[in-house]
């Protein structure tokens, strides 16, 4: 048994990092078509038919190019940083159920890598830890508009941990556990059960906190496209610079995933039309992070801090207190 | 798109307005006011939308330019044609030598002989394509509609020599007998209404 669960467990993992790395190449495929059709443009054409392997080209191309480590730079943190960013993105998946459990050759399957019983918040404490990707990249590579980014990735990261926390604090009221299986369990009743109908506020205050989370616009302050230097990833080249964007699209995957399980009842009773539901539903989650690129501006880092700290959090404090007072009462 | 919405340059009626910006608010309450108005009036939703709406129309603009190619305009002054006589096909070019007399950065040189049927014809002809701003002075200058620019914009080459070449800037021979070459329209070319323009030199003084 235990050997079993162990090369279970170990197929999981293996499945998980194939399918999401390749997902994290295609989420740049799919970005790219759907802001070029946004902007009435055509994207990627040329490689393969519509440009399907538009990202096999790239990935030659980041795996082949010259790796660079500039002069002054703290060769090993600065060495070490994509991959902080990439593995931490891929270790928060390790609790997020991506099906409902099915059954193969007689085999139950769950697929979900471990069921711990403080699901939500190792997520959401492991895509904390890979902000120290972006962090410890732009402080390491002695680039002064690479520390600029730094510093706005901190503020923009600390502020929104804070709004993260305790918009999901109302739900795990209600439902009582840190699981996702269990949140799903929750709701498994059909659309009248799901929580964001009884926790909207909640839903609102995870969905603005999962970009800032990304870091994708409106809050793409971390790499700033409108500086045209590319904050923390200035002096990053090749392979390292395409760690950090397998963990930005893994990121955003992840994220989706997590707020269909945690608002809109996740793979529901467990059916095949739930499970397709439910990638349904995160499939659009992840269309709208492009949808609002193409839509919406970045906003300044002040603003960003004003609508966190004056705007945001007091309305997650109020929606705690308030889900407290109807479960007393 | 055609080459007359091409050259359309009447921008008086393109929906252009000025937006109403309002003052700027003071007190605390009236920036208030103003976050909640913008909170609730529901703007990024608009913003939303126009981008969905583009996406479903799927109005693309993009030329796939190898493929396709924007029209240029007639009198886009490009590499020099050296143009042929319509039916005999003769070489218009009668070497009097005024395009390399006007060249203002001296890039083209030409050497004339007199011929066994006592014409002047031209045996070396070149324009140092790296030197020349592409000015449009010789082609102005030539009396015979000989030296065009022609709107062959795409010039790559390993050398620079391959297109000052002058057989390549000649018409080809069998095009001009079969009739082939169109009336040039280009730089160089007979402005349309210049008969209407042109004065009868004045003789008394």
């Amino acid at each position: 048994m235990e050997i079993a669960y162990f090369i279970e467990t170990v197929i999981k993992i293996v499945v998980i990092l194939l399918v999401f790395s390749a997902l994290a190449g295609f989420g740049t495929y799919f970005e790219r078509k759907i802001l070029a059709f946004m902007s009435r443009r055509l994207g990627p054409m040329n490689v393969g038919p519509y440009g399907v392997l538009q990202i096999a080209a790239d990935g030659i191309k980041l795996f082949t190019k010259e790796d660079i480590v500039p002069t002054n730079a703290v060769g090993p943190i600065f060495k070490i940083a994509p991959v902080i960013t990439a593995a931490t993105a891929f270790m928060a998946a390790a609790a997020i159920p991506f099906l409902p459990q099915f059954t193969i050759f007689g085999y139950t399957v769950h697929p979900i890598v471990a069921d711990v019983n403080i699901g939500i918040l190792y997520i959401l404490g492991v895509m904390a830890v890979g902000f120290y990707g972006p962090l410890l990249g732009s402080l390491a590579s002695s680039n002064k508009f690479a520390l600029l980014s730094a510093a706005r990735a901190a503020a923009v990261f600390i502020s929104y941990e804070v709004v993260t926390g305790l918009s999901l604090l109302a739900p795990l009221m209600m439902v009582g556990s840190f699981s996702l299986i269990d949140f799903n369990n929750y709701q498994a009743g059909g659309i009248s059960d799901w929580i964001i109908w009884s926790q909207p506020v909640a839903f609102l205050l995870f969905w603005i906190a999962a970009f800032a989370e990304t870091g994708r616009t409106p809050f793409h302050l971390v790499a700033n496209d409108h500086e045209i230097i590319d904050g923390f990833g200035t002096e990053y080249s090749g392979m390292r610079w395409g760690l950090f964007f397998i963990g930005e699209y893994a990121n955003m995957f992840f994220i989706s995933f997590v707020i269909v399980l945690l608002f809109l009842g996740g793979f529901g009773d467990g059916s095949v039309l739930g499970a397709l539901g439910f990638l349904l539903k995160m499939s659009f989650f992840f269309f709208f992070f492009l949808w609002v690129r193409a839509a919406w501006p970045d906003i300044r880092p002040d603003q960003l801090m004003w609508l966190c700290w004056k705007v945001l959090m007091p309305i997650a404090v109020i929606n705690v207190v308030i889900t407290g007072f109807v479960m007393m009462f | 798109m055609s080459l007359e919405q091409f050259k359309n340059r009447d921008v008086s009626d393109s929906g252009y307005y000025l937006v109403d910006i309002d003052a700027y608010p003071e007190k605390g309450f009236d920036k208030f006011k103003r976050i909640v108005a913008r909170t609730f009036r529901g703007e990024l939703f608009v913003g939303l939308w126009v981008v969905m709406r583009e996406m479903i129309k799927f109005d693309i603009h993009t030329v796939q330019y190898p493929k396709e190619k924007l029209p240029v305009g007639p009198r886009y002054r490009a590499v020099h044609e050296m143009q042929r006589l319509w039916e005999s096909g003769t070489e218009r070019c009668i070497g009097c030598g005024l395009c390399e007399k006007i060249c203002i950065s001296d890039c083209i040189r030409m050497d004339t002989k007199i011929d066994e049927n006592n014409r002047k014809v031209v045996s070396e002809y070149t324009i140092n394509l790296g030197r020349c701003i592409f000015c449009g002075y010789c082609a102005e200058v030539c009396p015979e509609l000989a030296i065009v620019h022609g709107g062959r914009y795409e010039n790559t080459s390993e050398q620079r020599a391959h297109y000052t070449d002058y057989q390549d800037m000649l018409t080809p021979f069998d095009m001009a007998l079969n009739g082939q070459v169109p009336e040039y329209p280009g730089f160089g070319a007979v402005t349309p209404h210049e008969d209407e323009r042109v004065k009868s030199t004045p003789l008394a003084y």
